[in-house]
């Protein structure tokens, strides 16, 4: 096969720097260019080779060349045998020197693929860049020939290997050699035994596939071990997948406890339905977002220190506004409990407008600091740290708020006022002052969690609506009056819809979760952990 | 409670409601049918077609008041009874498009050709007939508030609870029908409507009729509502918002009232909603949003809790002075009226427009009956679910 303009190796490397110059150097045919040329065949088996060849030489040019075959950007012209590849963008060369080229001849078309050509083209760009200097991208190589099992790849494999240093990618290339061991025909049951092993080790879904896609004339003993194998990595899968739902749940309820909790004093202590509460969220997530901006403009160095002082500020500006709400408007409605939700309802609506009047109705940004970004790896499932930071703080929060009940003089009076109103008033405490804190607090604390949910939801106006009838279920569904009841149906509601999502659909299993409480509610009006007393009515 | 006086009062504003209304009913479509377009005299079609609008809000207030003024449910909810209705008539409607859609499909509505479905979902069959859309209408609302009434009262869940629950049950709602696959629509819910009963839904004809149909189903409710409140019945519904523990050791089954008149109710949100939706052409799942459930029974508040014809004032007010500003430069600002009037209608005028009017009235009608000693406590809607204790 010899073609009229041919060039080295070495100048193909030079030319593919300088791509752009048009100019055909006639040289010395190599077999890179043999190969290439080859691709004008227009014969499958032809194809393969060239595959073969092209990508084992090493030229810069096999890259482009192969993912161009792989989508049909390649084109060959039958008379000439030149083969050229178009770039996405248009720009035409020609794969054997790189030089670049005007237009097609007019006798070119695509080269065509079959699926088993598909199959060697992925492959080959595996191989190709399992040498690269990037271990991120040795690391992606090696998967996908975890994936494909091409035993072509297997000298390159080795190669790599040996050269490795990486830990990760290291073990990513032994996974993938074991891989194709497993498939090789001629690899010894021995060899076979040790790559179940490997494989059986890696333990996740695509290594279930690949075992339980092996060919059906291994030898039997690596059949069997392969199917215990499989055995034993579905249900450690089984076993992962429960974890990451109940990883899922838990961080759902802490999100869902930390919405409800303020909500949880106000009612439960107090009895007083404020449909304001998730207003109180929003203004904490804007006080963060105000926080931020202060520290965007003038101290950028505290960025990672913004949350800390968005937390003492946002429960001051909450607490602040539901102490002027209790005063303002709640205090003349208690003993009206649907009045007093439909006067909430009412300041929610005029919070919000008032919200959206002075930052505007779309979402701001708010940033995550260092240390609440990204992400490890626990097993098969990731876990992302602002979610692990969410529920920490949701327990600090908790606690906090159990101990300040228990310990302080505040807390004693609160409870008094609960269990009896009118003997509290009696034994000298200032119930409409103890009201007063009460409400404070609840909203203080839902201002907290909206520093929280605004590192892990949209900051708009919008923010609290989406939270009040889920933390009004909490509650309801815990039991009011006490905390513990908030804090298991949070968790309960929070697990309980992550692990009917995968069965159900997100939708579906809110709402089933929803006629789950309703129903809950008839067999115990009063929630999971209710207050007993004599009332009649409670 | 003085049921002499009582009934009388009502009577009187209650034949002033009810030639208002049937006056409304009959002149305002005689004028936009009969006289000129543009003349001074001639009411515009998209105005009949709001009036139409407020008169339904109307209804659904009165069926609010119903429970909540009456009987002490407050249901944050009755936008689903609603919103069921309305989507029982789109059905209707939607099936008389026929082929006429932009698929021409003559069997499936227009947004079950574009999701693939294959076939007519079991639940849309029927609704090809006006008759049984219009049962729908009453059953399908009746038959959830049924279930939900029964679960609920049977276990005693009362006050806020109710309300709540309530409230998770138009979410749930809203949720479900936002859904593609649950074969309402979706997000966009049912609209597009060509023909109802054979007669173009945009003609000013049909309009004008639908507005005195709802004038009309507005009377209806009315003296429905009024023949339930001033009946034995109605006595057994008051004590119970009053005391209904007293009531309850009295002997009375106060579930099965509750039962009944929260049923009865919904049947009626469901009608408003099935005369809302052809004189408004769409219904879509925003209709379930608690939100608007919550309005709805800040009309009834507005108007006068526990007086029918404050609650379909209030609705017609509330709903004016929306459509006033919203369209104006002061659209801003009408969340902040709105929520402004939540708190101070509660904290302000607890007895609503009718209800001060009352009071301030009846003391000196009765005062002019010298041989009436009662004076105190003459109207009969206002006060807490409870007494505060």
């Amino acid at each position: 096969m010899v073609l009229a303009s041919f060039t080295d190796r070495f100048r193909a490397i030079f030319l593919a720097i300088l791509m752009a110059v048009a100019f055909a150097v006639p040289a010395l045919a190599g077999p890179f260019e043999d190969a290439v040329a080859k691709f004008a065949n227009d014969d499958f088996s032809d194809t393969a080779e060239a595959i073969g060849v092209v990508a084992a030489s090493g030229n810069p040019l096999a890259f482009p060349i192969i993912s161009a075959l792989q989508d049909e950007r390649l084109s060959a012209d039958p008379q000439s045998k030149k083969v050229f590849v178009s770039s996405a963008d248009g720009k035409i060369i020609d794969a054997a020197t790189g030089a670049a080229v005007d237009k097609l001849p007019d006798g070119a078309s695509a080269v065509r693929l079959n699926n088993r050509l598909r199959r060697t083209v992925q492959a080959a760009l595996g191989g190709l860049t399992l040498l690269s200097p990037d271990p991120a991208r040795r690391l992606a190589a090696a998967q996908s020939v975890f994936k494909s099992h091409d035993e072509n790849a297997l000298a390159v494999i080795d190669d790599a290997l040996a050269k490795e240093t990486n830990k990760s990618v290291k073990a990513a290339f032994t996974e993938a050699r074991a891989a194709i061991l497993l498939y090789k025909a001629d690899a010894t049951e021995v060899e076979k035994l040790e790559a179940v092993a490997v494989v059986k080790a890696k333990g996740d879904q695509e290594a279930m596939a690949l075992l339980t896609g092996l060919p059906s004339d291994v030898p039997p003993n690596v059949a069997r071990v392969a199917a215990s194998a499989v055995a034993s990595i579905q249900s450690d899968l089984a076993m992962w997948s429960m974890v990451q739902n109940a990883w899922y749940g838990l961080s759902l309820g802490s999100v869902l406890l930390l919405a409800a909790i303020g909500l949880a004093i106000t009612f439960g202590v107090m009895g007083v339905i404020n449909m304001a509460h998730g207003e109180m969220v929003m203004i904490g997530a804007y006080t963060t977002f105000v926080v931020q901006e202060v520290i965007r403009t003038r101290y950028p160095q505290l960025f990672d220190y913004s949350l800390l002082i968005a937390v003492p500020l946002a429960f001051l500006v909450a607490g602040a506004i539901g102490v002027l709400i209790e005063r303002g408007i709640i205090r003349f409605l208690y003993g009206r409990p649907l009045e007093t939700l439909l006067a909430t309802w009412g300041l929610s609506l005029v919070l919000q407008q008032a919200v959206r009047t002075m930052f505007g109705p779309t979402n701001r940004e708010v940033g995550n600091p260092s240390w609440m970004s990204g992400a490890f790896e626990l097993g098969q499932i990731t876990i992302t740290y602002n979610r692990l930071w969410i529920l920490c703080f949701t327990l600090a929060v908790f606690a906090i708020l159990l101990a300040m009940l228990r310990y302080t003089a505040l807390g004693l009076e609160m409870r008094a006022v609960t269990q009896n109103r009118r003997m509290a008033a009696s034994m000298g405490i200032a119930t409409s002052r103890v009201d007063a804190l009460t409400f404070g607090l609840g909203s203080g604390i839902a201002g907290i969690a909206g520093v929280a949910l605004s590192q892990i939801d949209n900051v708009s106006p919008n923010l609290g609506q989406s939270y009040i009838i889920d933390s009004f279920m909490v509650v309801v569904f815990g039991g009011v009056g006490n905390l513990w009841g908030t804090l298991v149906g949070a968790f309960t509601l929070g697990i309980a819809n992550k692990f009917l999502e995968p069965v159900a659909g997100a939708v579906l299993g809110k709402i089933a979760i929803l006629v789950l409480i309703i129903l809950f509610i008839q067999k115990r009006p009063r929630g999971l952990f209710a207050l007993k007393g004599r009332a009649v009515e409670a | 409670m003085t049921p002499h006086i009582l009934t009388r009062s009502l009577d009187r504003s209650a034949s002033i409601f009810i030639l208002v209304v049937a006056g409304l009913g009959v002149l305002i479509p005689l004028s936009n049918l009969l006289m000129p377009a543009g003349s001074f005299l001639q009411v515009p079609t998209y105005l009949v077609a709001l009036f139409g609008k407020y008169a339904c809000y109307a209804i659904l207030a009165l069926s609010i008041d119903l429970i909540w003024g009456y009987c002490g449910i407050l249901s944050l909810g009755h936008g689903a009874f609603f919103a069921l209705g309305g989507y029982a008539m789109g059905m209707y409607l939607m099936r008389q498009i026929g082929s006429r859609g932009v698929y021409g499909n003559p069997i499936l509505p227009d947004f079950m050709v574009f999701l693939n479905y294959p076939k007519l979902p079991w639940y849309w069959h029927g609704f090809d007939m006006f008759w049984f859309a219009a049962l729908m209408v009453l059953l399908v609302p009746g038959l959830l508030a049924f279930c939900f009434g029964w679960l609920a009262f049977r276990s005693r869940v009362t006050g806020v609870y109710l309300s709540i629950i309530t409230q998770a049950m138009t979410y749930a709602l809203l949720l479900a029908f936002f859904r593609n696959d649950f074969g309402f629509g979706g997000n966009n819910g049912l609209t597009d409507f060509k023909d109802i009963l054979g007669f173009n839904v945009q003609a000013d004809g049909t309009r004008a009729a639908l507005f005195a149909l709802s004038c009309l189903a507005l009377i209806a409710t009315f003296l429905i509502c009024r023949a339930v409140v001033t009946s034995k019945l109605g006595k057994v519904l008051i004590a119970i918002r009053d005391a209904e523990s007293r009531t309850r050791f009295l002997g009375y089954r106060v579930e099965s009232y509750k039962l009944f008149v929260f049923t009865l109710s919904a049947c009626m949100a469901g009608v408003a909603g099935a005369l809302y939706v052809p004189q408004v052409g769409i219904i879509n799942p925003s209709e379930f949003a608690p939100g608007n459930s919550i309005e709805a029974v800040i009309w009834v508040a507005v108007g006068g809790r526990g007086t029918l014809v404050g609650a379909a004032l209030g609705a017609v007010v509330v709903n004016y002075a929306k459509t006033f500003f919203t369209s104006g430069p002061l659209a801003p600002y009408w969340l902040f009226m709105l929520g402004a009037l939540f708190i101070l209608v509660t904290l302000l005028l607890p007895k609503g427009i009718v209800g001060t009017f009352n009071a301030w009235w009846e003391p000196r009608k009765a005062k002019q009956m010298s041989d009436d000693t009662l004076s105190a406590d003459l109207e009969d809607g206002v006060g807490d679910a409870k007494p505060a204790e």
